[in-house]
């Protein structure tokens, strides 16, 4: 399959005053044309920051380090000047919908207005056919064209959440990246939303990017998952990998999936991982997550484990994968 | 099943919320006038057996914190009666809702909004107990907080007591959160959403925690939420609500496994699974589009515009009331058997 994205040695470093926290730090992987890789991990992990990071756009005091590359369509993006990556990147190529933008609409401009913003501020393109282009969009997302006229607080989240995904695919990306997508909605909406994804993704040829810290949605999304732990990738495998009969590999991984509750099961406990991410400004030594490790081994302490692929298409960073 | 009515710590009877909208400037200049009431909460009838945890779940819009926030009496209920350990708390003289917010506390959804960010732990605990007006001196105050510290299991209570909320971990702040709101000596929590903004292992670490707070000191829970999958493994009984009614209710495993209502069967439909082989599947929804508003409430049974099995008769007949389908499981559809 071709890729439509090669990451390769992605760092990404916040500098604040008591030091670099290493937000990204080494991360490699791929995306393929037309599939959805998930990003999940525990909060603070680094899913965000791997977002902005592939749209050149990192947040103060956030920098891409020397060494990292982002290939987009074979071209690597990280020479471009800030303003071809406005012209020939950013929404034009890879779009994002936000962590928590459907609550970030501004509330005292109709939808319409704000629609038309964007657009215009993107294309030169009479008003009117701008309204026609927003109109399409309204309804490929399932909305009627009398929310042009409508307040966000007039709208419920599923609504609010399928105009900022149309906003998003306004430019016609090749790369969507979804935050958290649906984690405000419930489940009704949540599975409506998922499923506009999925023919959105056919009808207009799209790869995405999914982050969650579900991980039972993920299941659902994603042809391959991305586990991240502290900046570092775990574990990387197909959807079959990960959730079919053998299971993950990544004690790490194994310990999310025995925290995620199940409908179907009745579970008498859920187990957690005690103690909490990594400060990233002084990572541990190591392996980082090997304080919280259940299969911690002495060489964890001391040495990083690199990610190394155990099984075609399935990368494993853990010593005990090491043979 | 008949319960004694000491087994009953709440009793709540034919609940209403009704809210008067306020009229846009818009509505007004356009002299569009009628103002609706927006139902909430429309006749919602329970029991909280003292020492379960109960969940109250439905979509977004359905109604569950308008009941959450009459329990905690935050809003006056527009009819109906609660009675709190079989006295009638509905309407209270400025004292006893004192007394009352003490008995039942609730637990916040963003624990670290809610908390002064330049309070020591120390201090974010000691709040309560000055707003209540709890007698002691610093020293007997100190006790209080430091047993409340060890009953959400934050060791040593002391280390923690002279931090500052910054320097907690998500799991931690909600665990002093809990220590806030035990640290009145409550009998009933109300939790709303407690844990849904939270990642999966802190969530499963706090679910843990409060259970077994509830277990130790023999608490009552009304757990609200919209994620079926953690009130199946948190709770003991479960209530479904639909525009601001209950649909369906019964033991958590029982309702899970053999739901009646066609609206809990669409609900348990929409939950993800971690397993593998459904990405390219497009999830098949029983019901379809929003729910409707709460202004306009569909005559008869009230799901019925959105039921797959809605016949003529399910608008025409009366609105349906909650039915025993034996081992307390109740519903609140005719056509039950038929479908
Ligand atoms: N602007 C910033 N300045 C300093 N540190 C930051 C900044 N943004 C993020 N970080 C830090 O970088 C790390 C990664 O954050 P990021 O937002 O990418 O996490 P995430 O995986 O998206 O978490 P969540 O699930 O909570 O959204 C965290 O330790 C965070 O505190
Ligand atoms: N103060 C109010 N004035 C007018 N309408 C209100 C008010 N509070 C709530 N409502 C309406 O009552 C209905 C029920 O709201 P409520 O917040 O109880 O729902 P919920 O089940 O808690 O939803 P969510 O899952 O989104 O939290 C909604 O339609 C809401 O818009
Ligand atoms: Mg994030
Ligand atoms: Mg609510």
């Amino acid at each position: 399959m071709d890729k439509i994205l090669e990451v390769k040695n992605l760092k990404l470093y916040y500098h604040t005053n008591k030091g670099a926290v290493k937000a990204l730090d080494d991360v490699t992987f791929d995306l393929y044309k037309g599939e959805t890789l998930g990003l999940v991990g525990e909060s603070g992990c680094g899913k965000t920051t791997t977002g902005v990071a592939l749209l050149r756009m990192p947040s103060p005091p956030g920098r891409i380090e020397e060494g990292s590359q982002i290939i987009l369509d074979g071209r690597d993006i990280m020479p471009l000047t800030e303003r071809q990556i406005r012209k020939d990147v950013r929404w034009e190529e890879v779009a994002m919908v936000f962590q928590g933008a459907m609550n970030c609409l501004t509330p005292v401009y109709t939808i319409g207005k704000q629609m038309m913003e964007t657009l215009q501020e993107h294309r030169e393109m009479e008003k009117k056919q701008a309204e026609e282009l927003i109109k399409e969009y309204l309804s490929l997302v399932g909305l009627p064209p009398e929310v042009m006229g409508r307040y966000p607080h007039e709208l419920s989240g599923g609504m609010k959440q399928r105009i900022v995904i149309a906003t998003a695919l306004f430019l016609k990306p090749k790369v969507v990246i979804l935050d958290e997508p649906t984690t405000a909605l419930d489940v009704i909406v949540q599975a409506q939303i998922i499923n506009l994804l999925k023919k959105l993704k056919k009808t207009f040829d799209l790869s995405f990017i999914f982050i969650t810290h579900d991980l039972s949605l993920e299941a659902e999304v994603s042809d391959r998952i991305c586990v991240m732990y502290a900046g570092k990738i775990a574990e990387l495998g197909t959807n079959q990998q990960i959730y079919g009969k053998q299971g993950p590999m990544h004690p790490y991984t194994e310990k999310l999936l025995q925290a995620t509750p199940l409908l179907r099961k009745k579970v008498e406990s859920l187990s957690f991982i005690p103690g909490a991410p990594p400060d990233l400004i002084d990572p541990p030594t190591g392996c980082r997550f090997h304080p919280r490790c259940h299969k911690v081994m002495d060489r964890c302490k001391v040495e990083e484990p690199p990610l190394i692929e155990v099984e075609p298409g399935h990368m494993v960073a853990c010593w005990r994968c090491v043979k | 099943m008949s319960l004694n009515d000491n087994d009953v710590i709440l009793q709540v009877k034919d609940l209403k919320k009704h809210f008067t909208p306020h009229q846009s400037l818009i509505q007004s200049l356009a002299g569009s006038g009628q103002k609706r009431p927006i139902k909430a909460v429309d006749g919602i009838t329970f029991d909280l057996r003292r020492g379960e945890i109960f969940g109250l779940i439905g979509e977004s819009g359905s109604g569950k914190t308008t009941t959450g926030k009459m329990i905690m009496k935050l809003i006056e209920p527009t009819s109906g009666t609660m009675v709190f350990n079989g006295e009638d708390v509905t309407h209270t003289d400025k004292l006893r809702t004192q007394v009352y917010r003490r008995q039942v506390q609730m637990i916040f959804q963003d624990p670290y909004a809610s908390m002064n960010p330049r309070f020591k732990i120390r201090d974010v605990l000691q709040e309560p107990l000055i707003i209540h007006k709890i007698e002691g001196d610093n020293q007997k105050h100190d006790e209080m907080i430091i047993k409340s510290l060890t009953e959400v299991k934050l060791n040593p209570p002391a280390e923690f007591m002279g931090r500052y909320p910054h320097m907690l971990s998500g799991g931690q702040r909600q665990r002093v959160a809990t220590a806030r709101t035990l640290i009145l000596n409550p009998m009933l929590l109300v939790a709303d959403e407690p844990v849904s903004m939270i990642d999966l292992s802190t969530r499963a670490e706090i679910l843990a925690m409060m259970k077994d707070v509830q277990r130790d000191l023999g608490l009552t829970y009304l757990y609200i939420t919209h994620d079926l999958s953690t009130a199946r493994y948190f709770t003991d009984r479960i209530a479904v609500m639909y525009l601001g009614r209950i649909v369906e209710m019964g033991p958590a495993n029982e309702l899970i496994d053999n739901p009646i209502h066609p609206y809990t069967k669409a609900l348990i439909e929409a939950v993800p699974e971690p397993m593998t082989g459904k990405v390219d599947v497009i999830k098949e929804l029983p019901i379809s589009g929003e729910i409707p508003s709460p202004a306009n409430i569909p005559p008869g049974c009230r799901f019925h515009t959105r039921c797959p099995y809605a016949k003529p008769e399910c608008s025409e007949q009366s609105e349906p009331e909650l039915m025993d389908a034996g081992n307390g499981h109740f519903h609140a559809c005719r056509r039950w058997k038929e479908i």
